[in-house]
């Protein structure tokens, strides 16, 4: 598989050229070189008073970390460029007048560095203090309490009093005009994590610093709330943010509330990236998944009936599969131009809102299937509460997101199609955590369970949908099977579709379909005939974070290799879900990659891991969408349409 | 905005950046030659900016917010600047701010009623030696007494 | 403004040089030997820093390009200093001969003149200078028929922002960025504008390297101090009967320089403008020079009836305005000093507090990410060191109300 414009671990790499953050943000990004001796060697320097040695080029941080020496940082991020604005983390090195920000200088001399001076500590705690005389609020009264980078620093310089006075008004209004994203800028310390985030990570560009001096703060464009400008709601700039001043909007109150009104019926359903991160939220390491044990804890809550998304994610695998198959015989053996390929996934709905935004003339490409969570709201209160004889207006439907974007979700007007909203509240990974906390339990210890019928079997196809590449690897393990009548474990090795996986920024992946049929009788009829399939070679491409399906889109602008594509898989987020803006905060390139980890691991030990063989999948194509796959019942209930936004804010 | 104006506007920020080229770089003339012409660079025209430059609607406005010279809604048809630094202050640039306030009648910072002026102040204009200085557009007058700078305002149209 | 008519005397830069006369001289001689020749001259930045001139220049001709840039930094926005304004407008043929002289030395293709807003005046006469430059062949292709040799100066207007004095946040600004300054290493002379190996010069440097052409680097050794060789252009006001700009060699005394502009009753002077220190009368014998009272030019003079109170807060105003707000040290640390001479200016302060803000000034000047605050707290500690009897000797926090 070629690599494409991808750096370490899925970070894009990006060039002057490709990157459109400020110059100031992105210039200095010193990439580790792969081959150190190619271009200079090492490099011997004194790191308080001890010799050692470091590739050319690495910056006095990364020296430092490398010999277990540490140096307290707070605008640097792993997964962002320099800034060293902080200013936190400055380090004494001989012969230099002033001090000098670890984070940012390169080593290209054999400098001697030292990391507690007297000078040195005494900035620190100066720097300290400015932000606290500068944060407005108290941390007992911060959803960040115990997990803010500040309050850390504090703590570990012994800050007992406020040096500079504290500030005792709030300044400004908290922005929570979206339905993701909360702004809270009296608790900004100015690091530009977010603008990093915002402009150089994800590409989007909606935040930037603005003003200057002692007004300088961080805002829109025009400093319009957040829900006019075009916010993608990606969450990312949450999950970097060291302090308080952004969040997710937060629905606990109103679900407490529906949890403790007996004429309620709450249903929850879970989607597969929660599961393996909300552990972190309890203090377990990154990488352990907790979906039994969360089962007993939403039941506990007080969830009437706790569901899984995968089994939504197998749903959406067959309508989005067969969308593909007509869309593929139409446009290339009808050779009707009224429709498009490649096909784009819609599950992520940042990359939706990215797309209506950004590339609004493409919308016809997004499969017009709607997301697992927006199926699932459209067949709880209609197909189930009918089955079990519940008034839908008296069901509260909420959805366990990894994801912010999902608040936005499923507020938009066209996601109704049940008579009602289809999804209530959408609830992220921290918040659930929250909840659990609140009611008293210690997840790690709960007992396990499983989930609720009818929805609770799910696939493990349904399962990967968490990570980058799961949807393309969960489609192609059914669309594999059900036009070869292969089975995929023939194909590949455990049924593990290894070139879709990782964290590259892109992948692309050629499959040569040998053989056609037998068809099952689910699909037989979608389209007329199956033979031009034979000898066809599927073409598939996978992009996580918008930066990278930006370069996708330009290509296909282009008419460059990814217009050849049939299906394309799009993520907002780095990493896929498991990197969601709702997860659980830190997030690192290692702390995902534990996650994609813990869920690959859950898939392998599942007994059913394809879509199609889901009988209870298959059970509501026979009782409920009696059409089929694409078929009228599930047109009504599973597909959506999409609104052209473009970028222009009046 | 009329859709006229619109075209016009975005004409003008295409015949500059024909001019300077189509690059990051000419962020900063293209958002002075609105500017001058328009007296501030409304959000249209930093959107159009963004869109021929292809940057961030949010990165124009944060360059535009950034420097004291550029202001994304509109001043008043002049634009009157007095240097507050120590020397002009010294040379009594306190005396000339209420004259002017006075005569205006208006706070600085503002803009009179009748947006015929807008008064600010600003930081040093290299004139120390020949304060208390102040700027009409862009023309600089120095030596000001009271007198002279109401009069060289009275002048202006 | 008032047009001067006087003509101007002085060692080096007013002594009087007819134009492209240096560029002629300097086309003869090779790269290396003008290196040479500056580097003898012991020329440093005019700009305040005081940066070997010849060792920017060196690194800049050492690095491999295909482009490189001159940039002439007129952003001057120093409280105090109006020099470069009269260079250009009296003098543009040294600065921009200066300019060309690089571009020959170092092989840059591109010169910029960063032209601070509060001068937009000039824009108009320096284009037409140019363009009178381009039609005598000072600039262009093929200079004073040198093959080969293409080099020609656009004037780029700032917008307001002090801080675009300091060379890498000129660089940003010139980008089409906010005037924040990058982090060092990599510097400007590797990686300046466009990633490009640059120059960032003041115009007064720029303007004394015809000089040491035509005169030679020995002749300019004998002016000044052993390490402030040459001249210095001083922008004098404040209390004084002759305020203006004086050329004078390195190591005057402050002394000599009062008498010089007759300012009587002189309490203070503030060297360096509002970044720069404050003197009392018992430092009058400092002289003005790198080792000794270094300065970009800017003096400014207070006589007895002056509060430094005022002075200090207004200097401090200036920089919480300016400050470009980036990082944490000068962006919040300003306003806490700000904060404290108000605290004085009520008489509502104690000692222990204001000696919390002298440990905060010097850490600003050792945490903060590029001059400005490195430093903006000098005023503040010089005049609160210096004026301290004056200062804390105030009957209900003094006379001033600002």
């Amino acid at each position: 598989m070629k690599k494409y414009l991808t750096g370490k671990m899925g970070v894009p790499m990006k060039t002057k050229e490709i990157s459109r953050a400020p110059v100031s943000q992105q210039a200095h990004v010193i990439q580790k070189p792969e081959h150190p001796e190619y271009i200079g060697g090492s490099i011997t320097v004194e790191i308080n008073e001890k010799k050692v040695s470091v590739p050319l080029g690495t910056t006095i941080l990364e020296a430092c970390r490398q010999n277990q020496v540490y140096v307290p940082t707070l605008c640097h991020h792993d997964d962002l460029c320099v800034a060293g604005v902080c200013r936190i983390c400055v380090v004494d090195v001989e012969g230099m007048r002033t001090l000098q920000a670890a984070c940012a200088f390169p080593i290209t001399a054999p400098i001697k560095i030292r990391t507690s001076t007297p000078m040195v500590r005494k900035a620190r705690k100066h720097i300290i203090d400015l932000l606290l005389s500068e944060h407005y609020g108290e941390c007992y009264s911060c959803f960040r309490n115990n997990n803010c980078e500040l309050q850390a620093l504090a703590k570990e310089y012994g800050v007992d009093h406020y040096n500079f006075g504290h500030v005792e008004k709030q300044r400004y209004e908290i922005d929570s005009s979206s339905y993701s994203v909360v702004r809270d800028m009296d608790k900004c310390i100015l690091c530009k994590r977010c603008v990093r985030t915002c402009i150089d990570l994800q590409e989007v560009g909606v935040l930037e610093a603005i003003d200057r001096g002692y007004k300088t703060h961080i805002g829109t464009f025009g400093d319009k709330p957040l829900a006019e400008v075009i916010c993608i709601n990606c969450g990312q700039c949450i999950n970097r943010c060291p302090t308080g001043a952004l969040r997710a909007n937060d629905p606990r109150d109103e679900i407490w509330e529906a949890i403790d009104n007996p004429q309620k019926h709450v249903v929850v359903q879970t989607a597969p990236s929660p599961r393996a991160a909300i552990g972190e939220e309890f203090g377990i390491e990154p990488g352990h998944s907790f979906t039994g044990e969360m089962n007993t804890a939403l039941r506990r809550i007080g969830f009437d009936r706790v569901f899984d998304t995968n089994f939504t994610a197998d749903l959406t695998i067959m309508e989005e599969g067969t969308e593909l198959l007509i869309r593929l015989y139409k446009a290339l053996v009808k050779k009707d131009t009224s429709v498009v390929i490649p096909q784009f996934t819609s599950c992520s709905p940042g990359w939706v809102k990215y797309l209506e935004h950004f590339y609004p003339e493409f919308i016809p490409n997004l499969s017009s299937a709607k997301s697992p969570q927006q199926m699932f709201g459209a067949l709880i209160k209609t197909y189930y509460a009918k089955k079990h004889n519940i008034d839908p207006s008296n069901i509260v439907s909420v959805a366990v997101m990894p994801c912010s974007a999902k608040k936005f979700e499923c507020n938009r007007p066209e996601m109704t199609s049940s008579g009602f909203k289809d999804v209530d509240y959408g609830l992220t990974t921290r918040e659930l955590a929250q909840m659990i906390k609140e009611a008293g339990i210690y997840l790690p210890e709960m007992p396990k369970s499983h989930f609720d019928d009818p929805f609770g079997d799910a696939s493990g196809a349904g399962l990967i949908f968490g990570a980058t590449g799961g949807v393309m690897e969960a489609a192609l393990r059914t669309v594999i099977e059900l036009v070869t009548g292969e089975k995929v474990e023939n194909v590949f090795d455990n049924m593990n579709i290894m070139p879709v996986r990782g964290f590259e920024g892109i992948k692309y992946a050629e499959l040569p379909i040998t053989k056609v049929g037998p068809i099952p009788k689910l699909l037989v009829h979608v389209v007329p005939n199956w033979d031009w399939l034979k000898g066809a070679t599927l073409k598939i491409a996978v992009a996580h974070g918008t930066a990278n399906a930006k370069r996708v889109m330009d290509s296909i602008k282009a008419g460059g290799k990814f217009s050849l594509c049939h299906f394309i898989e799009f993520m907002a987020c780095p990493g896929g879900c498991i990197g969601g803006g709702g997860q659980p905060i830190p997030t690192s390139a290692e702390i995902r990659r534990k996650r994609a980890q813990a869920i690959y691991a859950e898939d392998a030990a599942l007994d059913v891991r394809k879509s199609h063989e889901n009988t209870h999948v298959l059970k509501l194509y026979e009782e409920f969408l009696t059409y089929g796959p694409c078929g009228h019942t599930a047109h009504k209930l599973l597909h959506t349409h999409y609104t052209k936004r473009g970028k222009f804010i009046s | 905005m009329l859709v006229e104006e619109k075209n016009a506007l975005t004409e003008e920020i295409e015949l500059m950046i024909k001019k300077l080229g189509k690059k990051r770089s000419a962020l900063l003339s293209i958002l002075h030659g609105i500017q001058m012409k328009h007296r501030h660079v409304s959000e249209y025209a930093q959107q159009e900016i963004a869109r021929l430059l292809d940057i961030h609607p949010v990165e124009v406005f944060s360059v535009l917010s950034f420097y004291a010279f550029l202001n994304a809604t509109p001043k008043g048809r002049n634009l009157v600047r007095i240097c507050r630094t120590i020397s002009c202050d010294m040379k009594g640039k306190d005396i000339i701010v209420r004259a002017i306030e006075r005569e205006l009648n208006m706070k600085i910072g503002h803009t009179t009623s009748d947006n015929k002026f807008t008064v600010e102040y600003v930081n040093c204009l290299g004139l120390c030696d020949e304060g208390p200085a102040m700027a009409i557009n862009d023309q600089v007058f120095t030596k000001l007494t009271p007198e002279k700078a109401v009069k060289l305002l009275s002048k202006v149209k | 403004m008032e047009t001067k008519t006087k003509k101007r005397t002085g060692p080096v830069i007013f002594s009087g040089y007819e134009r492209g006369t240096a560029i002629e001289k300097a086309l003869n001689i090779n790269r290396e030997d003008i290196l040479l020749e500056i580097r003898e001259s012991k020329l440093r930045g005019r700009g305040g820093a005081g940066f070997p001139t010849s060792t920017k220049w060196m690194l800049t001709a050492a690095a491999l390009s295909d482009e490189k840039f001159i940039i002439c930094n007129a952003d001057e926005g120093e409280p105090g200093t109006f020099k470069d304004r009269v260079l250009l407008i009296e003098y543009p043929e040294l600065v921009f001969d200066g300019m060309v002289i690089a571009a020959h030395t170092i092989g840059a293709q591109k010169g910029i003149i960063y032209l601070r807003g509060e001068y937009e005046y000039l824009l108009k006469p320096l284009q037409e200078y140019l363009e009178g430059m381009r039609k005598d062949n000072f600039l262009g292709k093929d200079i004073l028929g040198k093959k080969g040799f293409y080099f020609d100066i656009t004037v780029f207007l700032g917008s307001g922002a002090y801080v675009c004095g300091e060379e890498t946040a000129l660089i940003e600004s010139l980008e089409g960025q906010r005037g924040e300054a990058r982090n060092r290493p990599p510097y400007p002379v590797n990686t300046g504008y466009m990633g490009k190996p640059t120059i960032v010069n003041n115009v007064e440097t720029l303007a004394s390297i015809p000089h040491i052409i035509i005169k030679g680097s020995e002749w300019y050794k004998k002016l000044g101090t052993g390490k402030s060789s040459g001249s210095k252009l001083f922008s004098v006001s404040g209390d004084c009967d002759k305020p203006g700009v004086y050329e004078l060699p390195w190591g005057t005394k402050i002394s000599e320089l009062l008498e010089l502009v007759s300012a009587k009753n002189t309490k203070a002077v503030q060297v360096g403008g509002a970044s720069g220190f404050c003197y009392n009368k018992t430092q009058f014998d400092k002289a003005l020079a790198y080792e000794d009272a270094a300065t970009g030019g800017s003096i400014m003079i207070f006589n007895e009836s002056r509060d430094m109170l005022r002075v200090l807060n207004n200097f401090m105003e200036f920089f919480v305005d300016e400050s470009c707000g980036q990082c944490t040290p000068c962006r919040i640390g300003n306003v806490k000093l700000l904060e404290g001479v108000k605290m004085i200016q009520k008489g509502d302060y104690t000692f222990a507090y204001i000696n919390k803000l002298k440990e905060l000034g010097k850490s600003m000047q050792v945490a903060s990410k590029c001059g400005l605050g490195q430093s903006s707290p000098n005023a503040f500690l010089s005049i609160l060191e210096n004026f301290n009897e004056e200062i804390f000797n105030r009957e209900n926090g003094g006379t001033n109300e600002n």
